[in-house]
């Protein structure tokens, strides 16, 4: 069981969120609307992971990645999962600048409706796991186009399924091949970008996000 | 033409005599400027003065046989190439331009121009300063130049007369004579200190006259031309309007309908996890895909009307955010200090979308860039692709029209236009909604397109620093 201070603006949201966590055997210590109020909750709460909406009051911009970015500098490895209606790279950059990227998430806010994969997310990334969202892999490697035209296309399947937080059995689920067959194509990869990364799975998310930030 | 940023006459005319309070005007170029001003106005005046007098008396005398109204109307313009030329030759004393006053004629040829001059009242004023000068300015001024150098003049030879003379005296400025060298130097050197003491009057008289000249020759704050400057702030009041309604649009569809269909699909989400997998589990799979499409649809849509990178971010980060979506690879380098204005930002962010798109569809290019910065309070910005040019801002016809000006010929599209204008009628609608939206921040958009390539298209806008935001 999860302890999770929940921040969204839009109380349909919130209440449903809070259904669907509890659902899962979570438990949702505060849930709150203004990134003000998510400061005082998670200072007052200590909580396994926070979860919060990008946007919020009082100036409908980014307040609560800013929220969330601050609030992992007072209380480093704060777990922080954060929704947004649109993925960004600007503001994945900034999540995976803090405290070196580990134990964060950004995602679209439908992935919520794919309730399984999301409650796993959440659980990935209060684990201390990175999860990035499919959509801001996709701008990524776009960003990168130039070294990344060198790799086949199903390596660069394999890339992105790896950048956005999955383990070679999952990347291996994905594509329906062996995971003899995803280390074999990660190896490659590894040396035709000239990297190289230990066998911990979310060092080497992190690594590969490195890369793919350029 | 007119322009917003130009000051009146009035506010600007203080800081010409403020040069004189200066410790080291003395010994700066100002005065000699002055003196130059001053000397160039009487042989100028006096060719005015005489143009006018032979144009009144060969037109008058001609009338009758209608030869002479043409010299007459001649007369009448005359004020048009004299003032013309003031305002340039004020720029000796004075460093901030005056604006020209005239309106662009609405149709090509003689006839429209003279229309329009006719009709405007500062060609009537340009005449007044015209007969003015002729008259009364020009002989002042030679009067007030002719007596200072005449006593300078006059002081600094006694030596040299008194040696032309050869009877060991001269007559110094008429008043008294000076009968030995020793007394000849001292008045020599009294000349030349004179001179930076002469320099004081002399400023203040160009100070003076070019105070007069702004006044007279300067854009008249009544009239059409305040209308022109009235239409402009309106315009610029829609634009911002026009903004609001955009943000206000995006906010409404974020906080409403995307809102409401996360949670619809959260709800299918749950459905599928609680019911039965058949009969309803593929039923509520295929619902929570159409909803899941109707999302990604909606988002596009809200980055179409206002994207939200561009408000939290600023222009170089949404422009990368483009790039990142760009079909071709796109370098960006914008260097833009702080945020601009939001009209600014806006109306930039949309006009490289635009360009971006053209390069994406049109060119076959394998590459673009976009590169800009802020340079004398204007921000510049050249998106450029490798593709095969050719590429025109089209003629009407929508979006299929903007679509046919990448194959069909004519280069340089509105290269030659002239500010905010992008040739009239051969921009399509898309570029054409960029072109005018540059226009009213008082930006241009530029099209250099080459058969064969490459494409540049090139913007400029205005940029004041922006108020501080969160």
């Amino acid at each position: 069981m999860l302890r999770v201070v929940l921040a969204e603006d839009s109380v349909l949201l919130r209440e449903g969120l809070i259904g669907l966590l509890e659902r899962f055997g979570h438990h949702v210590v505060a849930g709150v609307g203004t990134a003000g109020e998510l400061t005082a909750a998670v200072l007052e709460h200590r909580p396994d992971i926070v979860v919060t909406d990008v946007r919020m009051p009082p100036g409908f911009s980014d307040e609560g990645l800013q929220a969330a970015v601050e609030l992992r500098e007072r209380l480093p490895g704060l777990p922080v999962l954060v929704l947004s209606q649109y993925v960004q790279r600007a503001y994945a950059e900034d999540l995976l600048d803090s405290c070196d990227g580990t134990g964060v998430g950004y995602l679209l806010k439908e992935r919520i409706g794919h309730v399984e994969e999301f409650v796993g997310a959440l659980d990935r990334v209060a684990r201390g796991d990175t999860v990035v969202d499919p959509e801001v892999v996709r701008q990524l490697i776009r960003h990168r186009r130039d070294p990344l035209a060198r790799l086949t296309a199903r390596e660069q399947e394999v890339l992105a399924l790896m950048a956005e937080g999955r383990s070679n059995a999952a990347v291996a689920a994905a594509l329906s091949v062996g995971e003899g067959t995803v280390s074999k194509h990660f190896g490659s990869i590894l040396t035709k970008l000239d990297l190289s990364v230990s066998d911990d799975t979310n060092r080497r998310v992190l690594a590969v996000l490195a890369y793919l930030r350029g | 033409m007119h322009s917003p940023g130009m000051r009146p006459s009035g506010m600007h005319s203080s800081g010409l005599w403020r040069p004189l309070r200066r410790r080291d005007y003395v010994i700066s170029a100002r005065p000699w400027r002055a003196a130059l001003y001053l000397l160039t106005s009487v042989p100028l005046g006096a060719a005015t003065l005489l143009t006018l007098v032979l144009l009144a008396v060969a037109g008058s005398a001609l009338a009758v046989v209608l030869v002479g109204l043409p010299l007459l109307l001649v007369l009448a313009l005359s004020g048009i190439p004299l003032a013309s030329l003031e305002r340039r030759r004020l720029r000796l004393v004075d460093s901030t331009p005056l604006a020209d006053p005239h309106r662009e004629p609405p149709g090509t040829g003689l006839a429209a121009w003279l229309r329009t001059r006719l009709q405007e009242r500062s060609t009537w004023r340009e005449l007044g300063y015209a007969l003015l000068f002729a008259t009364v300015l020009w002989p002042l001024e030679a009067l007030a130049v002719g007596a200072m150098l005449l006593v300078c003049g006059g002081l600094m030879t006694t030596p040299a007369v008194m040696a032309a003379g050869g009877d060991g005296e001269a007559k110094v400025l008429k008043l008294w004579i000076a009968d030995s060298y020793p007394e000849a130097f001292a008045v020599l050197a009294a000349g030349v200190l004179l001179l930076p003491v002469l320099a004081y009057p002399l400023g203040a008289l160009a100070a003076g006259r070019a105070v007069l000249t702004r006044q007279l020759l300067s854009v008249p704050e009544s009239g059409a031309d305040s209308r022109l400057q009235e239409l402009d702030r309106s315009r610029m009041r829609l634009v911002d309007a026009f903004e609001a309604e955009r943000r206000r649009i995006e906010r409404d569809l974020h906080d409403g309908a995307q809102q409401r269909l996360v949670a619809l699909s959260m709800t299918l989400g749950l459905a599928r996890l609680e019911g039965p997998a058949e009969p309803l589990g593929g039923l509520l799979a295929k619902a929570q895909g159409e909803a899941d499409v109707a999302l990604v649809e909606i988002r596009e849509l809200i980055r179409g009307i206002h994207p939200q990178v561009l408000t939290d971010r600023g222009l170089p980060a949404a422009v990368e955010d483009i790039a990142d979506r760009s079909p071709i690879p796109v370098d960006v380098r914008l260097d833009v200090p702080g945020r601009l204005l939001e009209a600014v930002e806006s109306g930039v962010y949309f006009a490289i979308s635009e360009a971006l798109a053209n390069v994406a569809k049109h060119s076959g290019a394998t590459r673009a860039s976009v590169r800009g910065g802020v340079a004398f309070g204007r921000l510049a910005v050249e998106v450029e692709d490798d593709g095969q040019g050719g590429a025109r801002l089209a003629a009407d016809g929508g979006e299929a029209g903007a679509a046919d000006g990448g194959e069909a010929g004519a280069a340089d599209g509105g290269a030659g236009g002239s500010t905010g204008t992008v040739g009239g009628a051969r921009v399509g609608t898309g570029l054409q909604g960029v072109a005018d939206r540059l226009s009213v921040l008082g930006g241009s958009l530029l099209l250099s397109s080459p058969p064969g390539g490459p494409t540049v298209f090139r913007l400029e806008v205005p940029c004041p620093p922006a108020r501080s935001r969160t």
